[in-house]
């Protein structure tokens, strides 16, 4: 398949919707925003997409909850159409306030018909907060975005990223993504872990390794000027983002 | 019949809000043992819902299922001594955008039959408490009487808006004489002179005014939209001044004119080119009076107020960044000391933090460079400057025109009471009794309705549908539509405004300051596309009139007339204002301070000074990273924890230039001269953009004034000295204003007595630089470099913060000595575009001592350095001195050893030294002018001292 088309989902109160969409473009695919409202109404639906973005922001202010609104429109209007994007090999990236609206319309872990299992709730801090991270993949995850990634860095920025649930789900979970230090060691405490989240989870995917959610903004890391200490010449591109959008890229060309 | 459901957290599962409700207590000086409090939220829906259809909406909306349950008891007081419940909600006409969210996402449910929803959150506070004391944890804490209560139980019923019955009002002028007279042009914020003028252009008319038409003169005249104070003529020191603003800060603008000022002073913010292909704006604005009233609110929609002011200016701009500055009293002021009806310090300073915060974050804008300073005297009186950037075409950069027959489209919030009078009140010096006088001036605004009208606009100005845009803000819909129709007229029909709930008067529809609205002036073939744009968005866009072209302002409600007003005497009638000015230069007592063998407890004290600490705590809470176009953020060094000087964007992914953002204020030379002060803080904000790699050559300035009060001789004469050095600098570095704001009358009346905010100038500058790639951050690079100082030092000890921290003023701020500040300057940025400088950061508060110690830790690199290097400017041979001292245009620089003759002959010419060098020890140590060590510390005490304070 030679073009990839993505189509990034956007809903009242999204951002990073422009560098999700520049994160893909630099990676060869073609983006396309559309808001949910005109998702919804619209005839072309996810029918020319292979890869679905719930991008990050405050959906609809996060009142009710983070991505609490949006999983629930999702949910009404969008539902019959996921689920056949899926089964037909469609991705499906959820960041940060796309995570929790994956996660709270239970599209993440799945299966959907189980529902909400896993939750995103209030930092230990208390606060939102605004920090770099490293993350490291998990290499026995079948996520196709987190494929031969070792360790990235990039930032978080939320308020409700602490990943809960009942410990025979979280011990069920396909975790493709933790928060450790620099070296990928594991355990490393806040700040490393921003939010507290259970056994440092910062992303997980779904049965299929084609589903996949995180906190933490890739796409804000896709040059390296935007390393926080490359004015100290500590930035490198095997800590870019980028590599998480260009898997995604080459899995759907390979198919 | 209202339906209760109260969400609460499981057993077991943390509480954030309750920990944080908790440390407040403490905090309050409650420190009683056991104390615990848990927060649950309140759900009241009124309509009709079956039992199923009820459970459904808690399960399906309310309530997380993991951390979360639920009950639909109605709410009961169950106080027991040792378990208290209080449950807070909004005041009826209080618009709360959760209750907005939760009727859409009922809508989408297909739940037609709830009419309305309110919320409420319970706090259940347990432990030994006695009545006085949770009196206070609701008072100082919990509740703000302005927009919200304390309630037992479920309400009955919800408050119904009045309905609303026409009437049209006139106000009688022509009747009226004297002082009956001067009464009714205080009602509408006119002068003596004034209303006169009204009264005789009404006579000429034979008729009086509708009330309607005096409102918008009320407004379109008041000092907050024409600045008419600094626009006024001044008799000072024997010389007379026609229009201060014109005759010093835009004369400098005018006279150096340089060709990349693309549009100064006329729209909403200022523009310059950015590349050739795009522009960029900056406009900062203050919201100083809504915050101390209701320090969220009032600073969340200073915040979106000047968002719009960049959205509005060209034919739109995108915010790109978002600046802020706060003045607060200090954090530890003693509660017994507080005036009545003053917040406290601490809690206008969380509540305004988190009010930038949520709503900046909401917008998806980040929020990379601010300040925030402390002094008494803002107790009563804090300041709030909000700032945004945008960028936009180039081609779209100058204000548009529409035609007649244009429509006139409102788009974005619904329109409710929402700070009527807000900006006669923010000009208006504030009372113990403002907090229960000005409620409707508190504005209550929903980051997500002004998200949704940035993207909607954004796409309808790619498309070109409209001829023109300006934001409501100050006078809502009289300044926008009176300001935008000057040059051709306009009928406006009221009754067609969407509201938030009914009743509303004509007039009250017109001066509403309801959040989130813009203005536009669309060619009626473009007006349905527009439309729909909007929609997709979620946005609510309304044609409510059209332009004409009889320069006249025609207001309708229901085919009623209610205003019919000349352009010609609403812009061109206010009499101008004559004011006399003096300055007596003030003498404080001189300091006596004995030279001193060791200053570690000195240097610590600094860096823990609430003007100097860590603003960690604030920064971390603002997204600064969204939109992923930072180079040099807020945060730098080895563990992004040391205070970066400016911060740089890079809004243009495919251009190597970057955007410098930087910002000046240090209100405390204002106690000995508002002239040197206001030139020091030029001299700030340029060496901040210096600093990160900027140069002069193009960069551009703001200023913000808030000033005590204006009836006040001496301080008139503040405001002439200060705008004198504004020209001053900005002739002799060749930086022009762009944009500029005033705020007057910030001053608090207590028992008769005066409290006067200091004169507080905040600079802000923008500078474009050519290669972002060149940028330089703050903190030590490498063990061996060497450390230069540029500048010289001088005995300038007034104002410092040392000197404040004896509890001294002093009489001697820093000057500047403009040719050898400005080819300093220029010099050192020809070392930084030829990449020879590792480390650079800017000399201010805390002079020497605090910026090297910044530099080290933030570096985690040690250093030693020798004060007998320190270049003097005039012999004071005091350790003191040279390490405290806040003399302007200084650096600390590091250059690299095989650096150093290129560096020193790109600085020829210029005052500096080598004073020491960077080590791999984890110490900071300064030997004094005898040759001993006067300081000895290690790095992380530094850092520990420095950032103790505010970790919040």
């Amino acid at each position: 398949m030679n073009s990839v088309n993505v189509l990034i989902l956007r809903a009242p109160g999204t951002n990073r919707d422009e560098e999700t969409a520049a994160a893909f473009q630099q990676a060869g695919a073609s983006t396309r925003l559309a808001t949910i409202n005109e998702v919804a109404t619209a005839s072309f639906r996810f029918s020319d997409s292979q890869v679905l973005v719930f991008p990050g922001g405050f959906a609809y202010g996060d009142d009710l909850g983070a991505g609490r609104v949006l999983a629930s429109e999702l949910n009404l209007k969008l539902r019959a159409d996921m689920q056949p994007f899926i089964d037909r090999g469609g991705l499906v990236l959820g960041i940060c306030n796309g995570f929790q609206t994956l996660v709270k319309a239970g599209i993440l872990p799945g299966p959907m018909s189980k529902g909400q299992t896993v939750t995103l709730t209030n930092n230990d801090s208390g606060r939102f907060e605004c920090r770099w991270v490293y993350l490291t993949a998990n290499p026995s995850s079948k996520c196709v975005f987190t494929a031969g990634i070792r360790t990235i860095y990039v930032p978080v920025a939320h308020g409700e990223g602490k990943l809960v649930a009942d410990p025979a789900v979280v011990a069920s979970l396909d975790v493709a993504l933790y928060y450790t230090g620099a070296e990928g060691n594991r355990n490393p405490g806040y700040p490393h872990n921003p939010n507290g989240s259970t056994k440092d989870i910062a992303g997980i995917t779904d049965s299929t390794g084609r589903v996949f959610g995180l906190m933490p903004h890739p796409e804000d890391h896709i040059r390296e000027s935007q390393h926080p200490r490359w004015t100290r010449g500590e930035a490198t591109k095997e800590s870019l983002g980028s590599s998480i959008y260009q898997n995604a890229v080459n899995w759907v060309k390979k198919i | 019949m209202i339906y209760s459901i109260e969400v609460c957290l499981k057993d077991g599962q943390p509480d954030p809000r309750g920990s944080g409700v908790a440390r407040g207590i403490h905090d309050l000086g409650i420190h009683k043992k056991d104390i615990s409090v848990g927060v649950s939220d309140f759900y009241w829906l009124d309509g009709t819902l079956t039992p199923k259809e009820l459970d459904s909406i808690a399960r399906e909306l309310l309530v997380d299922p993991i951390t979360q349950e639920f009950n639909c008891s109605p709410l009961q007081n169950n106080d027991t001594p040792e378990a208290h419940n209080i449950t807070v909600t909004y005041n009826p006409g209080v618009t709360d955008p959760v209750e907005e969210t939760l009727m859409k996402a009922l809508a989408d449910m297909g739940l037609s039959t709830v009419h309305s929803a309110r919320t409420a959150q319970r706090y259940h506070i347990k432990g030994p408490l006695d009545q006085g004391e949770l009196d206070i944890i609701c008072a100082r804490l919990l509740v703000n009487p302005i927009i919200q209560r304390v309630v037992k139980e479920t309400p009955k019923a919800f408050a119904e808006s009045p309905r609303y019955t026409f009437k049209l009002k006139h106000v009688d002028l022509l009747g009226s004489v004297d002082e009956e007279l001067v009464r009714i042009g205080r009602e509408y914020s006119l002068n003596r002179a004034e209303i006169s003028a009204v009264k005789a252009f009404y006579a000429g008319l034979e008729r009086n005014p509708t009330d309607a038409e005096m409102e918008t003169l009320g407004q379109t005249w008041s000092e907050h939209c024409v600045h008419k104070t600094f626009r006024g003529n001044f008799e000072f020191e024997g010389q007379n001044i026609t229009n201060l603003l014109k005759s010093t800060i835009m004369r400098a603008t005018r006279e150096l004119s340089p060709p990349w000022c693309l549009s100064v002073f006329k729209d909403n913010a200022g523009v310059v080119d950015f590349d050739g292909d795009w522009a960029v704006c900056f406009k900062v604005e203050t919201h100083n009076h809504p915050s101390a009233i209701e320090p969220y609110g009032g600073a969340a929609t200073g915040l979106g107020g000047v968002v719009r002011d960049v959205m509005g200016t060209g034919l739109g701009a995108k915010p790109i960044a978002n600046t802020d500055v706060f003045c607060f009293g200090p954090p530890d002021f003693d509660f017994n000391r507080l005036p009545p009806g003053v917040l406290h310090p601490r809690r206008v300073f969380k509540g305004v933090r988190a009010g930038v915060a949520d709503y900046g974050n909401r917008l998806g804008i980040p929020t990379v460079n601010g300040a925030i300073l402390f002094d008494e005297r803002y107790t009563a009186n804090p300041l709030v400057f909000c700032g945004t950037v945008g960028i936009m075409p180039k081609q779209m950069s100058q204000q548009g025109k529409q035609k007649p027959g244009d429509k006139v489209v409102l788009a974005g919030g619904r329109t409710g009471r929402d700070g009527i009078h807000g900006v006669t009140f923010a000009s208006e010096q504030l009372t113990r009794d403002s907090t229960e006088l000005s409620f409707t001036s508190v504005q209550i605004g929903n980051a997500i309705v002004e998200k949704k009208v940035i993207d909607g606009l954004l796409k309808a100005r790619d498309k070109k549908l409209f001829s023109r845009i300006t934001d409501c803000g100050g006078g809502g819909l009289s300044s926008a539509v009176g300001e935008m129709a000057e040059e051709t007229g306009v009928k406006v029909y009221l009754d067609r405004v969407p509201l938030k709930y009914a009743g509303l008067s004509y007039s009250e529809i017109w001066i509403s300051e309801s959040q989130e609205r813009m203005l536009m002036a669309v060619p009626p073939a473009n007006v349905e596309e527009l439309l729909q744009i909007f929609a997709d968005e979620g946005a609510e866009a309304t044609v409510i009139g059209e332009f004409t072209d009889d320069r006249r302002l025609h207001l309708y409600f229901n085919d009623h007339t209610v205003c019919d007003l000349e352009m010609g005497f609403l812009h061109g009638g206010r009499p101008e204002m004559n004011m006399v000015a003096e300055w007596k230069k003030p003498l404080h007592p001189e300091p006596e301070i004995a030279q001193k063998g060791d200053f570690n407890e000195v240097l610590l004290g600094l860096l823990s000074a609430w003007n100097v600490c860590s603003k960690e705590w604030v920064i971390r809470q603002y997204d600064h990273e969204v939109q992923g176009a930072s180079v040099l953020k807020p945060l730098v060094g080895e563990t992004e924890e040391g205070p970066g000087d400016a911060a740089i964007v890079k809004p243009v992914a495919t251009s190597a230039r970057g955007l410098i953002i930087g910002c000046g204020i240090n209100t405390r030379y204002g106690d000995i001269d508002p002239y040197w002060m206001a030139a020091s803080a030029i001299d700030e904000a340029l060496r901040q953009v210096i600093a990160v790699g900027g140069s002069l050559r193009h960069t551009a300035l703001l200023d913000n004034f808030c000033w005590g009060n204006v009836k006040d001789r001496q301080s008139l004469g503040a405001l002439v000295k200060a705008s004198r050095a504004c020209y001053d600098m900005s002739i002799a570095f060749k930086t022009p204003f762009i944009s500029g704001k005033d705020s007057l009358n910030n001053e608090f009346e207590q028992d008769g007595k005066r409290i006067s905010i200091p004169h507080t100038l905040l600079i802000s500058a923008m500078a474009v630089m050519d290669d972002a790639g060149k940028a330089v951050s703050m903190d030590f690079k490498k063990a061996g470099n060497l450390i230069y100082i540029l500048g010289a030092t001088y005995d300038e000890m007034g104002g410092s913060e040392y000197l404040a921290r004896m509890g001294y003023i002093g009489n001697k701020s820093p000057m500047v000595n403009f040719a050898a500040s400005r080819k300093l300057m220029e010099d050192l940025s020809g070392a930084t575009s030829r990449r020879l400088v590792r480390s650079c950061h800017d000399l201010s508060e805390g002079g020497l001592g605090v910026a090297l110690s910044e530099m080290a830790f933030a570096g985690n690199l040690g250093a030693e350095v020798s004060l007998g290097a320190v270049p003097q400017g005039e012999i004071a041979d005091r350790d003191d001195v040279l390490l405290f001292s806040e003399s302007n245009s200084r650096f600390l620089v590091e250059i690299e050893p095989g650096n150093r003759e290129e560096f020193e002959i790109t600085m020829h010419g210029n005052i500096f030294a080598v004073i020491g060098s960077v080590n791999t020890s984890d110490v900071l140590r300064v030997e004094g002018l005898n040759g001993e060590t006067i300081i000895s510390l290690p790095l992380r005490a530094l850092k520990e001292s420095w950032q103790k304070p505010l970790r919040w």
